[in-house]
């Protein structure tokens, strides 16, 4: 057992598709790019891929860190590398930045090639369906016929689930964490009301902001604090922030005077600076669109009947966003199906964002399961 | 891994081969790695502790987080052939509640426990000690055992619930016991089934 390390300094790349993708809500991309990056060395047999799939506000940079960008760090870094539980002298890992995102693939803030104009409101509506699609090619790009395992968390969760079920004779293993077979009306609604935070900005501009030379910032930053709020369990928040008060006592102002109040107006500013808001409203809608079960009249047994992998599913105690129950959805289907699956919670205080923290027996069971695939 | 349980041999007996099997508190997984090796039996196992999932995990055998306590919710009536709890039942709050679920999800279900009416725990008592014996290994100070009963105690359970045993068998220490069971074995092992 070595020291776990980092996979050290990492090099996006870029594969162009000229195939037309169909996708789910009508028409196809005729032209399309994806990013990705890779971890590790692919074997002779060509047997040892993992893919990694991202959730919402992920990208294709899940390990190691850019040359001379110091906080860099791939925001999976704590699962992949050498030594870690899923480690890279053993898998050869491929992180992909899916169709639709504002990290370097194809999406709205990237160029149409049909019209030389950027996306913008344009870009098409891209489904769990389609993202996986689209892995498939690039997995047909890098010679791998078949994947040791597809992990992903909440949305990247139901990436994998869809890989099982789209491509069943082309993943091993699939791991399903802090995820679910579809949102409930509750998750849809916080979704919803993301949305509206940036449809009703002013600066939106109906998608077309770029023409405008402006950004939907307070939109994002409110769409980006109720996610927040849902990502965290009430008892993280009571213990990180209580009911603290910056001034010590009510100054009786709308500035920031709890600090629950300065850290989600922090993390909104944070994500305005950098995030896109027609991926986010794309994204959050392939979060409401997945429902593998809805072609089979919402019953999850039939839909799941087509998976043949290997099943790790895990949740977390405190994620009232992708709750425990979720998972148990999907279990009970698989068993139903009497496919391999194994099911663990995972105790743990910090809620939805649990899945992305180096939680040790997190972290022990995942380096088991990983250790069990043969390569 | 644990020591060989001479239970698992009988239980083993009662299994078809390429049965659906469910173990409850499975553990690290040895008594259905054992029933898939040598019954090739589709299994699954329930546990709670999270550094027994991960033996299982590492072991391939596939295990269910759950609170069996809360009964086996979201598991199918009838789904499997066979629900195992070996040695556990002595440790579960919901006796009943647990007997009635297996019989719900399973065809049968077939449960260990240590015998307490056995004759050295009588002696023990009558020494005035609570009994610390190869079936009953732990001191009272810190047993995860929470129910003590004999196997007459378990008899007039079933009869009570209307749970059919369809077979018993009783050892001492590893021996089978025919005669007096109650009092001469230390161990107990049954097959049950629902009446009608």
């Amino acid at each position: 057992m070595i020291q776990p390390q980092s996979v050290g300094i990492v090099v996006p790349q870029k594969a162009r598709f000229t195939d037309p993708l169909p996708l789910r809500s009508s028409g196809t991309l005729n032209d399309y790019e994806l990013v990705y990056e890779t971890y590790g060395t692919l074997n002779a047999a060509r047997s040892n891929a993992v893919l990694v799939c991202h959730a919402l506000s992920g990208s294709h940079h899940v390990a190691g860190a850019y040359a001379g960008q110091p906080g860099s760090t791939g925001w999976w870094d704590n699962l992949v590398g050498p030594g870690k539980p899923l480690d890279t002298r053993k898998f050869f890992v491929i992180g992909v930045n899916n169709l639709g995102s504002c990290y370097g693939s194809s999406g709205p803030n990237t160029v149409n090639p049909a019209t030389g104009k950027l996306w913008g409101a344009d870009f098409p509506f891209v489904t769990v369906e389609d993202w996986v699609h689209a892995q498939a090619r690039l997995a047909d790009r890098l010679g791998i016929e078949r994947f040791a395992a597809v992990i992903g968390g909440s949305l990247g969760g139901m990436q994998a689930l869809s890989w099982t079920l789209q491509y069943p004779e082309r993943v091993g293993h699939a791991a399903v964490i802090a995820s679910a077979p579809k949102l409930t009306a509750q998750n849809i609604a916080f979704n919803e009301v993301a949305r509206q935070a940036i449809l009703t900005d002013p600066d939106f501009h109906g998608g077309h902001y770029y023409d405008h030379g402006v950004v939907p910032e307070r939109g994002l930053r409110l769409a980006r604090m109720i996610g927040h709020i849902t990502y965290l369990s009430d008892d993280a928040m009571a213990e990180k922030f209580g009911r603290s008060l910056r001034h010590g006592k009510a100054v009786y102002s709308y500035d920031v005077e709890f600090e629950i109040e300065s850290y989600l107006r922090y993390q909104g500013e944070k994500f305005a600076g950098f995030f896109d808001a027609n991926t986010y409203l794309l994204t959050t809608k392939t979060l409401d669109y997945f429902d593998p079960a809805f072609e089979h009249g919402g019953n999850l047994n039939a839909a799941l009947a087509r998976a043949s992998a290997d099943f790790l599913v895990v949740s977390f105690s405190t994620d009232w966003r992708f709750a425990p129950e979720r998972s148990r959805e999907i279990v009970y289907a698989l068993l139903h199906n009497r496919r391999n699956v194994s099911y663990a919670e995972i105790d743990s205080v910090a809620g939805h964002d649990s899945f992305l923290l180096d939680d040790a027996r997190y972290h022990a069971l995942l380096g088991a399961w990983f250790d069990r695939i043969g390569v | 891994m644990t020591a060989y349980r001479y239970d698992y041999e009988v239980i083993t007996q009662w299994i078809e081969p390429g049965e659906k099997v469910l173990d409850l508190g499975c553990g690290d997984g040895s008594l259905l790695r054992h029933l898939m090796q040598v019954r090739q039996v589709q299994g699954y196992g329930v546990e709670n502790d999270p550094d027994k999932l991960v033996s299982c995990i590492r072991g391939g055998i596939n295990v269910i987080q759950m609170d069996m306590e809360k009964g086996l919710t979201g598991i199918e009536n009838g789904f499997f052939d066979h629900v195992i709890m070996s040695l556990s039942l002595q440790a579960m709050q919901n006796t009943q509640g647990i007997l009635a679920e297996m019989l719900r999800v399973g065809r049968e279900a077939v449960v260990s426990f240590p015998n307490f009416g056995y004759w050295r725990h009588r002696q023990s008592i009558l020494n005035g000690r609570m009994p610390v014996s190869e079936s009953l290994p732990h001191q009272w100070y810190n047993t995860p055992n929470v129910r003590f009963f004999t196997i007459a105690d378990f008899d007039a359970l079933c009869e009570m619930n209307g749970i059919a045993v369809h077979e018993r068998l009783a050892f001492d220490e590893g021996k089978l016991v025919l005669d007096e069971p109650n009092f001469l074995a230390s161990v107990a092992v049954y097959r049950l089934g629902r009446i009608g």
